[in-house]
């Protein structure tokens, strides 16, 4: 794809054509089949290792000849000086020889810092690390995947990034000369165009085709995915511009100085209309899905919320407002509002009305409302702002009455602004009041939670009230993020902890794609780490740990302190559900094998000994823990563990859900 | 003889279950196995403590005549269970399981629970 003509040329494609014909060589030589056969051996099966030949010996063990040397600096080099230039801390990746140049220049020419190379065993481990370092750093990091077949080992991750509205920088190599790149395993890995993969669900794509049309397009990609909504990019980056030297002729290269986009904010005159509504009305509710993108996200949430003495539902895409305040309510509180701001929505329909799937209107199950027919819906969302066609994550229509495409976080200012002047001297004791009734309906609530929690406690398997309880117990007093809760826990942790930092609760995975957890939380818990003192802690399902375990290796490989507890109860639970559903709808007895849910549901016989899989990671791991009264003590040694900066796991089995 | 045998013990658990007369016939140990056999803890817990997906069944059950009734009509998240799926008599034992499990410990006296 390269301008080839001019500059000087390079022999790489010489040199991997050699290596891949000596390599078919050695592999099984005819010599070596005919001696087999004349000793008598069975000719029709060959031993599996093979006494290595005369031209192997050489080649192993002989000084190479002389390599070409590629004159004036690499390419790959000058790529390196533009990723510089962002100060991305951390390239997790899997290796592989389509980003073989870039890869070297940043080991050595880059001095593997700023980004640091973290081996990783699996792409979609790679890009789910870089969702869950974001959440916490609020910076993105870049991964480099194999053109083909890694991303679409990645693709599942960038979907989760995407849905999860969170900037990675995918960089996936490709050789697009087809006259020249080597064949065999090099031509199946390349691609006319490999971004159409993830083109569905990233926010930008680009295939760059010289030196100068890289470092715009990354400083490019960069700044769209750093830009609210945030996304994944994706560049593809041909093997022949990353190996082949920067010209010496024609005008010098340059660096694009990165300047970040200001996000976008609704319509002022829209936002004056909803100040008005939400000012005059008798008992306006807030909810909040992915609207603190920072601390001071949650800052502005609570002075709105506080001036209207509104309650808040935290739908959980981010820790969006106090577990401790007063005003914080749970999904139903929706129900008799009569104005509703969704800030950050990604299921407007679904706060606002029912699905049952009981099998009614031929199978499909049976809609309701869930408020009343005169409430007015206001939004402020910027996903309004990059909805595509294809994948359905912009989720079923509902009409709104005032609906902002624009930031929330960036937004609120002006509307709390709006909202002061809009409310009328006479409406501040109403206001008063309904702020009265909210602490009451909280105090009501939290007792109610704690009741319900104590309902089996000392059950075996362990319920997964007392395994998040006594989690919480252990890591009370200390700085704690829970960087991971993918296990379906009964909600247990957003019920019962006292969340009230940014970083204590991180959101899930977005797309609801198992295998999130894993790497998510090493990501998480590696910026933790840098923070300084951070304690991080995964609640950990056993589904998604099987995704890619080899995660758990990276953080042992490079020193990434996380405590894991498992939420193991032998199944996919969701599916488990799923199948007894259609199986009762069906008036069919659900078929269990020997398991204890459908068949094809249960993740046992033989049961997973996480614990030492872990070890055979390098992880302190204790296991399988099955009686609630051991489970105290295995979380203060596995906290001990933590501390010192290794990362330890428990294997806990627990009730289902 | 077997057939006749399992028919009787039908009949005789059904009698119970909408009759709402002796619980005799119906049996907790029994009630535990049914419990799982038929997926009931898949949605509330194997002590039908409940969770995010399905309420809390004990302690305190229903009565058995509305956990009949309701086990057998339900038209919300839980799907039906006709008699072909599960029988009056496990619906009778499940029902003496649930009433077997004792009171949950008032929170305030669970250190973990009342901080």
């Amino acid at each position: 794809m390269t301008c080839k003509g001019s500059g000087p040329t390079v022999d790489r494609r010489k040199f991997l054509t050699g290596v891949a014909v000596a390599g078919a060589a050695s592999v099984v030589t005819p010599q070596a089949a005919t001696a087999a056969a004349a000793a008598g051996a069975a000719p029709a099966r060959l031993p599996s290792a093979l006494p290595p030949t005369a031209q192997v010996i050489v080649a192993e063990t002989g000084t190479p000849a002389e390599m070409a040397r590629v004159p004036g600096k690499p390419g790959s080099d000058f790529m390196v000086d533009v990723i510089k230039t962002l100060d991305i801390k951390y390239l997790p990746s899997n290796c592989a020889s389509s980003f073989r140049a870039i890869h070297e220049s940043l080991i050595n020419y880059g001095g593997n810092k700023m980004p640091e190379f973290l081996t990783c065993t699996h792409e979609e481990s790679a890009v789910g690390m870089a969702h869950g370092y974001y959440k916490i750093a609020g910076k993105p990091l870049m991964t480099l995947v194999h053109g083909t077949v890694g991303l679409q080992h990645a693709a599942m991750a960038i979907y989760n990034a995407w849905c999860d509205r969170v900037p990675v920088i995918v960089v996936g190599g490709n050789d697009l000369d087809a006259a020249h790149r080597p064949p065999g395993v090099p031509t199946y890995h390349s691609a006319q165009d490999i971004n159409a993969l993830v083109r569905d669900f990233t926010k930008w794509d680009d295939t760059p085709v010289s030196l100068q049309h890289f470092a715009q397009s990354f400083v490019r990609a960069y700044r769209i995915s750093t830009t609210p909504p945030f996304g994944p990019v994706a560049i593809s980056l041909d093997a022949g511009l990353q190996q082949e030297p920067v010209k010496a002729h024609g005008a010098p290269l340059y660096i694009p100085r990165f300047v970040a986009s200001s996000p976008p904010q609704g319509d002022a005159g829209a936002v004056k209309e909803a100040a008005q509504l939400l000012a005059n009305a008798q008992n306006p509710v807030i909810v909040a899905d992915r609207a603190a993108r920072t601390p001071n996200g949650i800052t502005l949430l609570v002075q709105l919320a506080e001036l209207l003495q509104a309650r808040v539902i935290d739908q959980q895409g981010r820790m969006n407002f106090p577990k401790t305040h007063y005003l914080s309510a749970p999904p139903t509180a929706v129900n008799n509002a009569d104005v509703i701001i969704g800030l950050e929505l990604s299921d407007f329909w679904a706060t606002v009305n029912s699905y049952t799937d009981n099998g009614e209107n031929d199978g499909i199950g049976k809609n309701g409302t869930r408020i009343k027919p005169t409430t007015k819906l206001i939004s402020i969302s910027s996903i309004d702002l990059i909805t595509k066609a294809n994948y359905q994550d912009f989720q079923r229509f509902q009409t709104i009455d005032v609906a902002m495409p624009g930031d929330a976080e960036s937004t609120l200012p002006a509307l709390i602004e709006a909202v002061k002047s809009a409310i009328a001297n006479d409406r501040k004791a109403a206001i008063e009041k309904r702020g009265e009734a909210a602490r009451k309906s909280y105090a009501d609530g939290k007792a109610r939670q704690r009741q319900m929690a104590a309902v089996a406690w000392d059950a075996s398997p362990i319920s997964t009230a007392r395994l998040c309880m006594e989690l919480y117990g252990a890591i009370k007093d200390l700085d704690w993020s829970l960087v991971a809760s993918e296990g379906n826990v009964s909600n247990w942790p957003n019920r019962l902890w006292p969340f009230e930092k940014h970083y204590q609760f991180i959101g899930r995975s977005g797309g609801y794609g198992v295998g999130y957890g894993a790497p998510a939380s090493v990501g998480a818990a590696l910026a933790n780490r840098d923070i300084g003192g951070r304690f991080s802690v995964s609640i950990q399902s056993d589904g998604d740990l099987m995704y890619a375990p080899g995660v758990l290796w990276t953080a042992a490989r490079h020193k990434i302190p996380l405590l894991s507890v498992m939420h193991n109860n032998r199944g996919y639970h969701q599916e488990l559900m799923h199948v007894q559903r259609l199986s009762n709808f069906r008036n069919r007895v659900a078929s269990l094998g020997n398991d204890m849910g459908p068949i094809g549901t249960s993740i046992q016989n033989p049961d997973i000994e996480y614990h030492k899989l872990a070890e055979s990671m390098g992880w302190w791991a204790k296991g399988p823990i099955k009686d609630p009264a051991l489970l105290g003590p295995a979380l203060k040694e596995a906290v001990e563990v933590v501390k010192s900066g290794q990362p330890a796991l428990l294997n806990v089995w627990t009730q289902p859900r | 003889m077997r057939w006749v045998l399992k028919l009787s013990l039908a009949v005789l658990a059904a009698g119970t279950v909408m009759g709402g007369g002796a619980a005799l016939a119906a049996s907790a140990e029994k009630g535990k196995d049914a419990f799982v056999k038929n997926g009931c803890w898949q949605c509330h817990g194997f002590l039908g403590q409940g969770g995010i997906t399905g309420p809390k069944l004990a302690p305190d059950p229903l009565p058995l005549e509305a956990l009949s009734a309701f086990t057998r009509s339900s038209n919300g998240p839980m799907p039906p269970y006709s008699e072909k799926v599960l029988s009056n008599e496990d619906l009778a034992d499940i029902h003496a399981y649930l009433s077997s499990i004792p009171k949950a410990p008032d929170y305030k006296t669970i250190p973990l629970l009342s901080q």
